[in-house]
Order: structure tokens, then C-alpha cells, then sequence
């Protein structure tokens, strides 16, 4: 018996928990304060639980003082102590999980994490595993403040980037799963901002927006960046919501720009004949974010020039052997905002910087300019007879954009763009708390989901193809030719089913059986069964599907493909014998399990 | 001056914690506070005298805050010896000491540091420690309203909330100017300590591998 609805942002550096009694009247939403480490011995309440995991060595968990109220082991540590303790010992600390989940390159079930060095006897987790890990931790902080309420029992949302593609969505169905949370729904962080947004609004909301207006949803995280388009439409005579477009998934954040800061003071203090180690590296970055708050506020509103940065030395003595710096305004505004926010035009793309070989490791953005990332994202998404969507309204959502001039920044460049289209100016929708709305909003789409409340409705953000090889004799150097059958229609909705009409393959029983799969988020009318051949360039292939016919080896079976959207939200793709009604689910993240 | 009643440790603690700034940063409120302390010297000691057990002496000494008010005339209420007040005192020292270099900082000799070193190293103190107060307390005013503005104390007012000052003649209400709105921790959120571990260390010995 559910008596709360519950909402995870399970986010790439912070993780946060909202939540309120399923109750007939709307009851207020609130945060749980996350009881995490946050030195040995001392265990505090935050509401922001950092998405990081230390392994300690023997001795540090034999030493004590490294376990939680519900697990003393200290065998893994969950938190803030794990995120600032880890820093110095980056062996030994995994961070990012969520971009290595959602990286299909790598064998995300494997013990890869952390990543880089070889075997020096610190135990490794996998991807799923640490996403599991503060999910657990997530679900005993829970636990420990309402012991009546197990939270496999609640109503969970959980909340993924809207460009995780169907794998990563059904490894963090997987990972909820391992941590005890069997009934978790998905939902995307963009539209989590927007039901926060709504909630926070209350019903004037339909005063701000009318039909017609396109809101542009820009997610800035510490260590991602999602945009999303949602469209205000005409649903039988009242105001509805519906997403129309989402983004690539760029690994491009906050704390890049506190890195980019930290760093360029560090080479000034290195060419001062100083040397930073790894304490005092995060010291600099921490004091740079501080600094750039205060150094991008305008001169007009009081902001200062610069600031100076102290990196105190390790021992006791606080005024010997300090390190300084100064942070001028002009270097911020050099770094953060001509770095990652440059002006430039609608028609600007991300550079691509060709790289001989591929390196292994996270797939960070090339180009660090979130604004040409946004160019193209509304290029890409551009109604017939525009030369680029046309917002008429934009949130903000993430940490970064607590910054004013940040947010200043992004409306200015967009206005710039619609003036040059004749457009009206984008207004700002304001309201949310910014690094906790997406936990608030998933709350918030609980209740809509149990209370018939508006709900934003989109379905797939991409549509799905697999690749089907054209027979013809081998030669050797060519592939042969693939074409691309469309096997999941953009929009199609949660708790949806479509059959492939006309293709059938004949399969072969005992094997596996694998296909090539793409995805296009621009190509949203092509219907289901339509093939498209050659391929064209705005697919992008994903990692391959796989699945196993059972029965007897050798046998050759004919198929249909049939695709559904589960009411959690993953996408299931399935091999249909229509005639011995049996099927076989296609499995997504199989490259290297097999491998 | 009878309704005074005693500062409670936290508030103690956080109004040290913010007349260090000032005694440091201020030169004239250093002046103003020092003839202050001077004034109040004997009753300061005539209120130590009259102090219970020896718990609280105890806890006193380990934090060590500089009293800043004396009370001289208000019951002095016997303070519970509750085991946690020490406890709790040794762990906002300790964070303090983490999150801001605290420890290290007043207990280094200052006279001699230029200020703008000073000024670089109580930016980084300040920002620690105002982590820390956020994070565990609710700090509001207890008066609401401008400094500077006239302000009204009305009959039967909670002397514990507000403090008169200056030449107090007649009956309330009595009409002034606030000087200070006050602050009002509300709600504080102390961390746990595992079993076994000990307050008394405020910062361990780290050791470099």
C-alpha cells in the first residue's frame, strides 16, 4: 500500500529526493534531508546527496568511522565525503556513473569503475552497480525518516536526461531494481523542470502560457546539458502540454566551467613555481565557483571586479606558504561566458574536432559552447518555414543557471536570433528552485499521474529504426548496403504497442540473433514499417540489439518485429512468431557482455 | 534590566563567532566593544562565581567562546548537564575547523599579518563557516525591520527577545532606534556521531601516503 509519491533526480553530480503523501488533496511537496558521511565519523543532513562513490582501502574502513546510521561498514561511502575525500584519491573514486550508464562504448555491467588505472587491488564496480548504490542510499535515507513506508512500496519517479537513449533508460530501471525499487516510472528531466515550474505556479500558470507558445526548456547540470522543446496546445477546449523535441545528450556542465577557471589560475601558479596538488586543486576549483558567482554579477548591481583566490597550504599554519591568485572579472567573463556562451548566430553547429584515434572514457562535448550546442538543437527542430524553432518562452533549470548573468547571457543570444527571424522576444519563465526542481517536479508528475493532474504528454523523443542488410554477394572491403526499417514512430505514448506490418526475417533458432539499431530525434514523421534506404545522415546508430530464439538449433523461424513503450517508460523491442504466438525480447546494451 | 535571561550556547557560540569578525575587521567597533568589556569586568567575574557544576565549566573551557554579555542580575537557571551540549559544542568547532579552517585560524597570532593576507585568509574562513551555519541553523532576525529605523517595545515585551539600551526611564512602551535585529536560530540540525568516535578530536593528523 502506497502512501507517498516520490521523486528521484538521480543526477550526474547531485541527487535529491522530493516527496508528499498520496492523498486526496494535493498535499505540499517536500525534500528529504539526506543523511550522508560528510567526514569519518560525522554523518550530516543535506538535501543535496552528491552522486559520488568512495572505495575505501582495508585500512580506512577498518579504522571505522566510515559507515552510515544504516550500514556500518563503511565498506562504500556514499556522499559529500565521498565526493570531497575521494578528490585526493581520484583511484579510488567513482564519479559520473550516470554519463558511463548512458555510454554505450563501454560495458556498462562491467566492474570498469573508476575508471583508468589497471588492477592495483582497489575493487571496481560497474556503472549499474554505483547507480544502484545511490539509489540504496537514496531508498535507506528515505527509510530511516518514514520506517512505515518502504519505498519499493511507494510511488517512485525517477528521472533520466530526456536524450538517455532506450538502454541507458532500461539500466536505470535495472539499477532501481538491484536497490530494492521494483515499480519505478521514468520521466524526463526537462519536463520534471516543468512540472516543478507548474507546481510552483499553481493554477496562473495558464495566465503565463496561451496555445501557440513554445517553451524551450535549457537544463544545465554540473555535468550535462538537455534542452527541450514543449509546446502549449488546444486539448478539447483547455490549455495542454506537449514535448516535442529533445536534445543530444552533451556531457557539457557546470563544473566544466569551474574546471576551465581553476585551471587557468593553476597554470599561472605553476608559471609562479608553485605546485597544486590534488587538495589544493579542489580548493581552487571550489573557490573559483564561489568567485564566479560573484565576479559575473553586473558592475551596475554591485558586483566586483575581481576577487582574490587563496589556496591555504595543508597543515596548521594558515599564513604560511599560501597560494594566491587573482580572479578578475574580465578572465570569468572570458571563460565562462565567451567560453561556453559565445554569441553567434541561429546557423552556428558545434565544432567537431575529428580525432584520429577514439579514446576510450566519457564522450565529452568537443565544444564547450553551450550556445552552439543550442543553435543547432533549434535548427534541428525548426517548423516547416522556419529556419530554426521559435520559442516564445524559455526555463532554466540546473545549478549553473542560479547565475543571473548566465541566464542573462543564453536570453540574450536568443533574442538576438529571433530578432534577426522578426520573432517576439522569448520570455523567461521564473519560479523553480533550480537544483532541486527536477526532484520537486517528478513529485509533482507523481501526483498528476495519480490525481488525473495536467500532464505533458510526448512519448518517444526519438524515433527507432533497425538495420536491415540487403542481400547481395560479398565483397570484400564494402559492407553490404543497410537499410533502415522503422520499427518505433516518434510520440508513440507510455503503455503503447505497434507491430511492424510487413517485414518478416527469418531467424535463425539457438543463435543469437543481432541487428543494427539507429535513432533520429529530427525524422519524426516517418511511420512505422517505412524504409529508408541509403541511410540517411541524421540517423545516428546506436549500439546493437540482440536476442536468442529458443527451441530447436538450427531451425530457421520467421518473425515480425513488434515494438512497445512500457508503462515505466523503456522502450521494448520484441521478435514476434505470429503463427506459434511466442516472442523473444530484443536486448538493448548487449555489445560487450558478449564481448 | 532584570528580564534578561541567559544567552543560550549556540547563540553564544554564533554571536562570539560574529564579534571575532568584527573585533577583527573593525577597528572602531573593536574600541567601542573593548571599553564595553572593560566596564562589565567585575560583574563578569561575579558571574562566574556564582556558576554551576562543573559540566558546564567543563564545556565552557573546551570551547573556549569569549562571553560577550554578561548577565549579572538574571537567575542564573542552573544549565541541565546534558551529556550532548558538550558534544555538540566539540562537533560545530569541528566542522567549523573542516568546512573553514576555523581553529587554525584563531589560533594563529594575527598582529603581525598584513591585511590584505588577512583579508584572503578570512574569505576562505568566512565562506567554511558560513557553510556550516547555514547548513545547521536557521538564522532569522528577531526583530524585523531596517537598522536605524525607529522601533516601538511595547508593555510586557520578552526581555530575552529584545534588549534595551542606553537610558531606560518611564514605563513601556519605550520608542528607540534598533541597533541590532537580533538573530534567532531556529530548527538546528546537528550531525551525528558514529559510536565510538571522539569529539574531542577536532581535526585528525593527516598523514600523506
Amino acid at each position: 500500500m502506497s502512501q507517498y509519491v516520490v521523486g528521484i533526480d538521480l543526477g550526474t553530480s547531485n541527487s535529491a529526493l522530493a516527496y508528499a503523501p498520496l492523498d486526496e488533496a494535493r498535499l505540499p511537496i517536500g525534500l528529504l534531508e539526506l543523511p550522508q558521511l560528510v567526514d569519518v565519523g560525522v554523518v550530516e543532513r543535506r538535501r543535496l546527496l552528491p552522486s559520488f562513490l568512495y572505495i575505501p582501502a582495508e585500512a580506512e574502513t577498518q579504522a571505522g568511522g566510515l559507515g552510515v546510521p544504516w550500514d556500518a561498514s563503511g565498506k562504500l561511502v556514499v556522499g559529500a565525503f565521498a565526493r570531497d575525500h575521494g578528490a585526493q584519491v581520484p583511484d579510488r573514486l567513482v564519479s559520473s556513473a550516470k554519463s558511463w550508464l548512458c555510454h554505450a562504448a563501454v560495458d556498462r555491467r562491467g566492474p570498469i569503475l573508476p575508471w583508468g588505472k589497471g588492477d592495483d587491488g582497489v575493487r571496481k564496480v560497474s556503472p549499474l552497480e554505483a547507480t544502484a548504490r545511490y539509489l540504496l542510499h537514496l531508498r535507506r535515507a528515505f527509510e530511516a525518516a518514514h520506517p512505515e513506508a518502504p519505498l519499493g512500496q511507494q510511488r517512485v519517479i525517477l528521472t533520466v536526461p530526456a536524450s538517455f537513449d532506450p538502454g541507458a533508460r532500461e539500466l536505470t530501471v535495472e539499477a532501481a531494481r538491484a536497490a530494492g525499487l521494483p515499480n519505478v516510472v521514468l520521466l524526463e528531466e526537462p519536463q520534471a523542470a516543468v512540472y516543478a515550474w507548474l507546481e510552483k505556479r499553481g493554477e496562473s500558470w495558464r495566465k503565463e502560457l496561451s496555445v501557440g507558445d513554445r517553451v524551450l526548456v535549457v537544463d544545465i547540470g554540473g555535468g550535462t546539458t538537455d534542452f527541450s522543446l514543449i509546446d502549449t496546445v488546444d486539448e478539447e477546449g483547455s490549455l495542454g502540454l506537449r514535448r516535442v523535441a529533445v536534445g543530444d545528450h552533451i556531457l557539457l556542465g557546470g563544473d566544466n566551467m569551474d574546471y576551465a577557471l581553476a585551471f587557468a589560475l593553476k597554470k599561472e601558479l605553476e608559471e609562479g613555481g608553485a605546485a597544486l596538488d590534488a587538495w589544493q586543486m579542489r580548493v581552487l576549483v571550489q573557490a573559483c565557483r564561489a568567485a564566479k558567482e560573484a565576479l559575473l554579477l553586473d558592475e551596475d548591481a554591485g558586483g566586483p571586479t575581481s576577487q582574490a583566490i587563496l589556496v591555504p597550504n595543508r597543515g596548521a599554519k594558515l599564513f604560511k606558504k599560501n597560494l594566491k591568485a587573482e580572479l578578475t572579472r574580465e578572465r570569468v567573463l572570458e571563460v565562462v561566458l565567451q567560453g561556453f556562451f559565445p554569441s553567434c548566430g541561429p546557423d552556428a553547429t558545434p565544432e567537431q574536432r575529428r580525432v584520429g584515434l577514439t579514446q576510450l572514457g566519457l564522450p565529452y562535448a568537443t565544444d564547450p559552447a553551450i550556445t552552439r550546442h543550442l543553435a543547432q538543437f533549434l535548427t534541428r527542430h525548426a517548423r516547416e518555414g522556419e529556419a530554426f524553432a521559435l520559442p516564445t518562452a524559455i526555463l532554466f533549470n540546473g545549478g549553473v543557471l542560479g547565475s543571473p548573468a548566465i541566464q542573462q547571457r543564453i536570453t540574450q543570444v536568443i533574442s538576438t536570433w529571433l530578432a534577426e527571424a522578426d520573432a517576439p522576444e522569448a520570455r523567461v519563465l521564473s519560479g523553480a528552485e533550480l537544483d532541486v526542481a527536477v526532484a520537486r517536479g517528478a513529485a509533482a508528475y507523481g501526483q498528476a499521474r495519480e490525481g488525473g493532474g495536467l500532464r505533458i504528454r510526448g512519448g518517444t523523443a526519438r524515433t527507432y529504426y533497425v538495420g536491415v542488410e540487403q542481400p547481395m554477394p560479398a565483397v570484400p572491403g564494402y559492407e553490404p548496403p543497410v537499410t533502415a526499417v522503422c520499427v518505433a514512430p516518434f510520440g508513440m505514448e507510455e503503455g503503447t504497442a505497434l507491430d511492424l506490418p510487413a517485414q518478416r526475417f527469418g531467424l535463425v533458432v539457438g543463435q543469437p540473433a543481432r541487428f543494427r539499431f539507429f535513432s533520429s530525434s529530427v525524422r519524426k514523421t516517418d511511420p512505422i514499417g517505412s524504409e529508408l534506404d541509403p541511410l540517411p545522415p541524421d540517423l545516428e546508430e546506436l549500439a546493437p540489439i540482440e536476442t536468442t530464439l529458443d527451441g530447436t538449433a538450427g531451425a530457421v523461424v520467421e518473425v515480425g518485429l513488434s515494438a512497445a513503450v512500457t508503462p515505466v517508460g523503456t522502450l521494448e523491442l520484441s521478435c514476434v512468431d505470429a503463427a506459434a504466438e511466442r516472442r523473444w525480447k530484443l536486448e538493448f546494451d548487449v555489445r560487450d557482455r558478449a564481448a | 534590566m532584570s528580564t534578561l535571561a541567559p544567552l543560550g550556547f549556540f547563540a553564544r557560540l554564533g554571536f562570539a563567532f560574529s564579534l571575532f569578525f568584527k573585533v577583527v575587521f573593525d577597528g572602531l567597533f573593536a574600541a567601542r566593544a573593548a571599553a564595553m568589556a572593560d566596564q562589565r569586568l567585575p560583574e563578569t567575574a561575579g558571574d562566574a562565581a556564582g556558576a554551576p557544576g562543573p559540566a558546564t565549566k567543563e564545556s565552557s573551557a573546551a570551547a573556549a567562546p569569549p562571553r560577550p554579555q554578561a548577565v549579572p542580575e538574571a537567575p542564573v537557571r542552573a544549565a541541565e548537564p546534558q551529556p550532548a551540549a558538550e558534544t555538540s559544542a566539540l562537533q560545530l568547532l569541528s566542522a567549523f575547523q573542516r568546512e573553514g579552517r576555523f581553529l587554525d585560524f584563531v589560533k594563529e597570532d594575527v598582529a603581525t599579518v598584513a591585511d590584505g593576507d588577512l583579508a584572503g585568509v578570512a574569505r576562505l574562513v568566512h565562506a567554511g563557516c558560513r557553510r556550516v551555519v547555514d547548513g545547521w541553523f536557521t538564522l532569522e532576525p528577531v526583530w524585523p525591520g531596517e537598522e536605524g529605523a525607529k522601533a516601538t517595545v511595547p508593555a510586557g515585551y520578552d526581555g530575552r527577545r529584545v534588549r534595551l539600551t542606553g537610558n531606560v526611564t518611564g514605563e513601556p512602551p519605550f520608542t528607540g532606534t534598533l541597533t541590532h535585529h537580533g538573530w534567532r536560530a531556529s530548527a538546528p540540525r546537528l550531525p551525528t556521531l558514529s559510536a565510538g568516535s571522539d569529539p574531542a578530536i577536532l581535526a585528525p593528523a593527516e598523514v600523506e601516503l
